[in-house]
């Protein structure tokens, strides 16, 4: 589903990302962890299409496609979902509104018609439910005013309407009490399918305990230093990162 | 545009034109003066010519011809933000009737494309498209049954809704007891232009404790077309009575008059409420701002009685230049006074609007709130004075001014003015500027909001507060407007 491929990145003419690589097959859940500044973001705004990162050298194929030709709406289209490790206010704009056009922008690409009124708010209040937040945040302006974990409920909350086929989650556990963990291990396993891949940017192991991912990787100075199945992570959790970065250096 | 507003194209033709014709002599229009149209220039014999045409009474020509003769001691204002080419008075003609056939554009192809697109976006059925554009077609008129029922409807509460010309002839005494009360000729350069030349407008009469039925929207207003220039509207409130004035089109207007001086009065006696809503979208020129209108308004309200209430709504979106300040003068003990804007303005547009609020009665109340949007190379300025007399105990303002900026080569300015006389008086003044973030706009994007679409709906949110105070097929109009307008100001 999604081929990355000697991934060079620069921003400001500064390289970040330098020959990553990373291959990822539909149905599976990827962990991402590494130290702070090593590029994780910068993985996941190259992903989503973010202006002001130049791809280099090397690409990104997803479903065959080259990812880097598109806008980030027609990224959407295609099922890309970016979770923000920071989310953005918009004031006035109703979270309601804004999720509506969303699914709806993206029903349209798919050639579905609109939603009825009367149906999504059934949905959207059945899915706020589902992540813990009040049925008033609907009513409220996009994270405008939102407490940290509310606002990393609220992008959950975008991530099941949208239900993409490659979802990105960048540090949706941080700053997250018990139960907000919880919710969010909850949704990543509700999306979770056979046709759906899931990246996981993480610094905690305490998340993969409740997503048992299929691969861990560990980005370090731009590029996967070590990749490995779930024990990478526990070992992690223990040793720091100090080992392999010295090992890679 | 609401449905009933529709101009019919009439299947009978000539019976049409007759009932046209008709009509402009009802207004007024005498036929032993031979010309139509004056030549371009300005003087006494020009004041008394439109007056003599308009058949008004001799008091009126004489007020008119005061205006004139103080107009010209007077200054053209240089304080506002804008800048435009000196306007020669001598070159626009004062008095025309309606355009001929000739004149006008022959069919569609003749006008601006981009405005024709506009008018698509808007769902502007063609014939109707025809009629602002101002195409010569064969007989585009009001809907003469809508406008009939409508009328006779309010004259059965009492209500008065007719042109100030008929007015002029059909309640002459109304009109001399408040016309130029409110809006003094002597208050500004361009009131006094419009007294002494004032082509036409709206005359409203809420007898006391009537509330009107319906909302009063100049689209249904006989002889709406060719009010001209210098448009002039008076609504006065009995005690206890309630109205809800609505001016203006989300449809751009096209009019070869390059200036709009306006002079708008309402006065609110006890207990009586006026809320007046307006959307102005002139045509704002070309991508270089070539043939946009000026829009020179002067608007005030007079909260004369206890409990009176005035509230101005604005969503000022069009013409090349806006300069004005609805404001409200609070006499009446426990008055309100309202001012709810958004003033967009993008490519080459310059506005300058805002309000004044004069505090003279006790524990009078005022509330601004500004929204100012500034896209491309735009100017937007808010001008605000809140005054508070020594006589206004207990007196309390709240203004909140908000400016959004889209893109780096605009502008947005604040000038708020508050003069507080009184230390029992409460003034509170918010402002904030901010930018529709690349972050926001990333947001909307990421989840599938193409990029016209994302700043629609960060700025038509930035704009919620006014766009509530709005009557309800207003607001969901002035949304898909601001919509349209911004089309391009991104990327
Ligand atoms: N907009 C930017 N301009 C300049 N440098 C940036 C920018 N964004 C990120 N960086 C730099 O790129 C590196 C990687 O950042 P980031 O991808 O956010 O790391 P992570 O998410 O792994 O903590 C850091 O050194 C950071 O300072
Ligand atoms: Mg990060």
């Amino acid at each position: 589903m999604l081929k990355i491929s000697n991934l060079h990145v620069t921003i400001a003419g500064e390289t970040i990302l330098n020959g990553l690589d990373l291959e990822i097959a539909a149905g599976e859940v990827h962990a991402i962890m590494g130290p702070n500044g090593s590029g994780k973001s910068t993985l996941a705004a190259v992903l989503s299409g973010r202006e002001g990162y130049e791809v280099t050298e090397g690409s990104i194929e997803y479903f065959g496609e080259d990812l880097t030709a598109l806008e980030p709406e027609e990224r959407a289209w295609r099922g890309v979902f970016l979770a923000f490790q920071y989310p953005v206010e918009i004031p006035g704009v109703t979270n309601m509104e804004f999720l509506r056009a969303s699914v709806d922008a993206l029903r349209a690409h798919r050639g579905e018609a609109a939603t009825s009124a009367v149906d999504f708010m059934k949905l959207a209040r059945a899915t706020c439910k589902q992540v813990g937040l009040d049925t008033d945040f609907l009513k409220r302006g996009v994270n405008e005013g939102f407490s940290g974990g509310e606002k990393k409920r609220n992008e959950l909350l975008q991530m099941l309407l949208l239900e993409p086929k490659l979802a990105v989650l960048d540090e949706t556990d941080s700053g997250l009490d018990i139960d907000a963990l919880g919710v969010v291990a909850d949704g990543v396993n509700t999306l979770r399918s056979a046709e759906r891949a899931i990246i996981l940017i993480t610094h905690y192991q305490r998340l993969l305990n409740h997503i048992v991912p299929d691969r861990v990787h560990v980005l370090s100075g731009g590029r996967i230093i070590r990749s490995g199945g779930k024990e990478l992570a526990l070992e992690l959790e223990e040793k720091g990162y100090g080992w392999l970065t010295e090992a890679a250096a | 545009m609401s449905e009933t507003a529709n101009q019919k194209r009439d299947v009978d033709g000539d019976t049409a034109i007759d009932r046209h014709l008709e009509r402009e002599y009802e207004a007024g229009w005498v036929t032993d003066i031979e010309s139509d149209t004056l030549p371009p220039g300005l003087d006494e014999d020009v004041v008394r010519f439109i007056s003599a045409k308009k058949n008004e009474p001799e008091w009126m020509t004489e007020w008119r011809l005061e205006a004139y003769r103080h107009w010209l001691t007077m200054d053209h204002p240089k304080w506002a933000h804008v800048h435009y080419p000196k306007i020669d008075f001598n070159s626009i003609s004062y008095f025309s009737a309606p355009r001929s056939q000739e004149d006008r554009p022959k069919s569609l192809d003749e006008v601006d494309p981009e405005l024709l697109r506009t008018y698509e976006k808007l769902g502007i059925p063609l014939h109707e498209q025809e009629m602002l554009a101002g195409v010569a077609v064969d007989a585009v008129f009001d809907s003469v049954s809508v406008a009939t029922t409508f009328r006779s409807k309010l004259a059965e509460s009492g209500v008065i809704f007719c042109s100030i010309s008929e007015a002029l002839q059909d309640y002459p005494e109304l009109v001399r007891k408040y016309m130029g009360s409110i809006v003094p000729y002597r208050d500004n350069y361009f009131a006094a232009l419009n007294s002494a030349v004032f082509s036409d407008g709206s005359f409203v009469y809420i007898p006391e404790g009537v509330r009107c039925p319906m909302e009063l929207s100049t689209y249904f207003r006989i002889n709406a077309e060719n009010t001209g220039q210098f448009e002039r509207t008076l609504i006065i409130a009995e005690e206890g009575s309630h109205v809800s004035y609505l001016e203006g089109c989300t449809a751009p207007q096209r009019d070869e008059n390059q200036l709009h001086a306006a002079v708008v009065e309402l006065v609110a006696h006890k207990n009586a409420k006026i809320k007046y809503s307006t959307v102005q979208n002139w045509y704002p020129g070309d991508s270089e701002g070539r043939g946009g209108i000026y829009n020179f308004v002067t608007k005030r309200g007079l909260c004369a009685g206890e409990r009176s209430h005035i509230s101005w709504t604005q969503v000022e979106t069009g013409s090349a230049i806006t300069w004005k300040y609805p404001s409200v003068i609070l006499r009446g003990d426990d008055s309100v006074g309202e001012f709810y804007s958004v003033a967009l303005a993008r490519g080459r547009q310059q506005a300058d609007t805002g309000t004044k609020m004069i505090h003279l009665g006790k524990n009078t109340r005022s509330t601004i709130i500004s929204k100012g949007i500034s896209a491309v190379r735009a100017e937007n300025s808010y001008r605000g004075l809140v005054r508070i007399s020594p006589s206004a105990d207990g007196a309390r303002n709240f203004t909140q001014c908000d400016s959004l900026l889209i893109g780096d080569r605009c502008g947005a300015h604040t000038f708020p003015y508050i003069e507080s006389r009184n230390p029992t008086a409460t003034v509170e003044h918010e402002a904030t500027t901010s930018k529709v973030s690349d972050d926001q706009l990333f947001l909307c994007r990421q989840r599938g909001l193409d990029p016209e679409k994302a700043v629609s709906m960060i700025v038509n949110g930035f704009c919620k507060d006014v766009f509530r105070e709005l009557p309800m097929e207003f607001a969901v109009e002035a949304g898909k407007l601001l919509e349209i307008s911004l089309e391009g100001a991104v990327g």
